[in-house]
């Protein structure tokens, strides 16, 4: 281990050894992302022959045209925009009014209510499938869109990732200054707490859109794939057989399902790297 | 935010001024004292409509006899559908399953993400590179990924395979081996939240003093011990922390061994060798339509978690005790 250099903490410069390690863990994490566009421009039969393709070929734009008339995923890339949006927005705005209240304001039964919050957290989703698709069912709800954004308007781990930031990063005397002003909470919230709280809004905002964009079991069960679905629901529609299985043309599916969202890691990621390694989300 | 003194001058307006002031005095203690309750509400108004009643109906469902075409049709039947799944071979194999699939998918991806955080953490060029590369596969979806993952694992022309071929080891039936079919499943676990969990580490990292470093330098202790002996204990409560929320994700593992089955549908294999608790619920519910049976399966789920938890606790009270 002496490669790594002498010095001691985090003060030690990266040696040889260090590089060749990242560089590996680099290329397994972006290999099947690459290898997602090779299979999506080949033709179905050369993808399962041996040996595998390595470079692309030239059938992008044919797979492309046929994935989008097989599954509509032009619609399902709009569904899945105005959900993840809409669970995003509503969760960061939600998430900030308690979190600030769980962090700043005194109130009569605070840690027990907080308590409660943190133990939802272990209640898996499986055990509210199933009277959610008998209300959904009920209200004829299948396949529409407001059956997987309601059910997700909150979210306990923002509500204390919000906690958390705040705790620290807002000042208890900027909150009481504007009290004895006179100040209602709701103007503290707007000049005061949003303000602070923006950077990990924004943190919590791009997680939460990445977690609704990517959600699978609810939307699987309460839409279809020849309904209304989000790209996640077409993209197992493409893939389990309901049309024919052209491999191509469902990796093509996968990866227009993904692209969006890496060219928004490409644009911001350093800043949601910056949140998670800030200690946001740290515990 | 000084909208409370504007209006207190002028002797003509001393009455109103008074009355104003009480009223805002009485405005103030209202907001004071009901205000959080207001602010914390829609998570717990959202929370009882779509968690809290669900998980009672689904505890009373259990209780029935309730088919899926007929949902309002309850027939009582006690514990029964309890009793049936201790005695399905069916539930203790995808038990099993969820239990192979969970250590082999969240033990191998914690120590990898501990020794990636190690090599981010430190002078490094390009590390924001590197960080941002890791976190893409957390960017990919579960579809996407086990899609992708489904051709590389392919016996005949996958990559994996052409890969061991060149290092003389025999096609392996990623499909239908019992272990290697769990093997890759547990794959595409890592693949997507080993990145992840290495950032909240190097977070944790991070906020180690410099000091514990130093002094372990001057004790002559090496690199390697280094970690062994400052990082790893700092980072106990980070790792118990990523235990519990990959403990949690992996009891409810389903999207991975729905797709990696192609188009066989919810049975996790031909064998079900890679059906999970998640998946064979899903089978009971919707594909059996039996939603009284599929209810017993989420609450010995969600029981499941509840005996981890309480073990867990129960272990970390006896180790603070003995010391």
């Amino acid at each position: 281990m002496r490669t790594f250099g002498q010095r001691a903490g985090r003060q030690h410069h990266a040696g040889p050894l260090t590089y060749i390690l990242l560089g590996l863990a680099a290329l397994v994490s972006l290999f099947p992302l690459y290898w997602n566009l090779v299979a999506a421009s080949h033709t179905g039969e050369r993808v399962v022959e041996a040996p595998a393709p390595l470079l692309p070929g030239p059938r992008l734009f044919d797979n492309l045209t046929f994935a989008w008339n097989q599954v509509d995923m032009g619609e399902a890339l709009v569904n899945t925009t105005v959900v993840a949006g809409l669970v995003a927005l509503s969760t960061v705005l939600f998430s900030t009014l308690a979190g600030f209240a769980f962090a700043k304001l005194p109130f009569r039964g605070r840690n027990v209510l907080l308590a409660l919050v943190v133990a939802t957290m272990t209640i898996p989703p499986q055990l509210s499938v199933i009277p959610l698709y008998r209300i959904i069912t009920d209200l004829g709800w299948v396949d529409q869109l407001q059956s997987v954004v309601l059910p997700s308007l909150v979210a306990a781990f923002g509500v204390f990732f919000m906690r958390q930031y705040l705790l620290e990063a807002l000042p208890v005397e900027l909150v009481e200054a504007a009290r004895m002003d006179g100040a209602h909470s709701l103007r503290i919230i707007w000049h005061v707490v949003f303000p602070v709280a923006r950077p990990a809004m924004a943190v919590l905002g791009m997680l939460v859109f990445v977690q609704a964009w990517n959600d699978f079991f609810w939307p699987f069960i309460a839409l279809t794939p020849d309904g209304s679905p989000t790209l996640q629901v077409a993209l197992a529609g493409l893939g389990s057989g309901n049309h024919t299985i052209n491999q191509a043309v469902v990796l093509t599916g996968a990866l227009i399902s993904t692209v969006p969202l890496l060219l928004v890691f490409a644009v911001l990621g350093k800043h949601i790297v910056g949140g998670i390694t800030s200690g946001a989300v740290k515990n | 935010m000084a909208s409370g003194t504007t209006t207190a001058g002028g002797a003509p307006l001393r009455q109103d001024a008074a009355g104003e002031r009480r009223w805002r005095a009485r405005r103030h203690r209202w907001d004071v004292r009901w205000s959080p309750y207001a602010y914390i509400a829609p998570f717990f108004v959202f929370f009882a409509a779509f968690g809290l009643v669900p998980l009672l109906y689904t505890a009373w469902a259990s209780l029935h006899r309730v088919e899926l075409t007929a949902p309002a049709d309850m027939e009582w039947v006690g514990l029964r559908n309890f009793s049936r799944l201790v005695a399905d071979e069916f539930f203790w194999n995808a038990l099993k399953n969820t239990v192979t699939i969970g250590l082999l998918s969240t033990v191998p991806q914690l120590l990898i993400a501990l020794g990636v955080a190690h090599l981010l953490h430190g002078r490094l060029r390009g590390s924001m590179f590197f960080r941002v590369v890791a976190l893409t596969p957390y960017a990919t979806s579960v579809a996407a990924a086990t899609l992708v993952f489904v051709l590389l694992f392919g016996r005949d022309y996958g990559m994996v395979n052409w890969a061991l071929g060149l290092a003389g080891i025999g096609p392996v039936n990623w499909q239908n081996g019992a272990w290697a079919s769990q093997f890759a499943v547990s794959t595409i676990v890592i693949w997507r939240w080993t990145g992840y969990n290495a950032l909240i580490y190097l977070a944790a990292m991070q906020s180690i003093p410099d000091e514990l470093y130093e002094s372990a330098a001057l004790d002559g202790a090496s690199r390697w011990r280094q970690f062994v002996h400052v990082t790893v204990p700092s980072l106990r409560p980070t790792i118990l922390f990523t235990i519990v929320v990959s403990t949690i994700g992996a009891t409810q593992l389903f999207g991975e061994p729905l797709l990696f089955n192609g188009s066989a549908g919810a049975t996790g294999g031909s064998d079900h060798q890679f059906q999970t608790l998640g998946l064979y619920l899903y089978e009971q519910g919707w594909v059996n339509l039996h939603l009284g049976r599929a209810s017993a399966i989420a609450w010995a789920m969600f029981l499941i978690l509840v005996l981890l938890g309480t073990a867990a606790g129960l272990i970390n009270a006896y180790r603070r005790r003995t010391g």
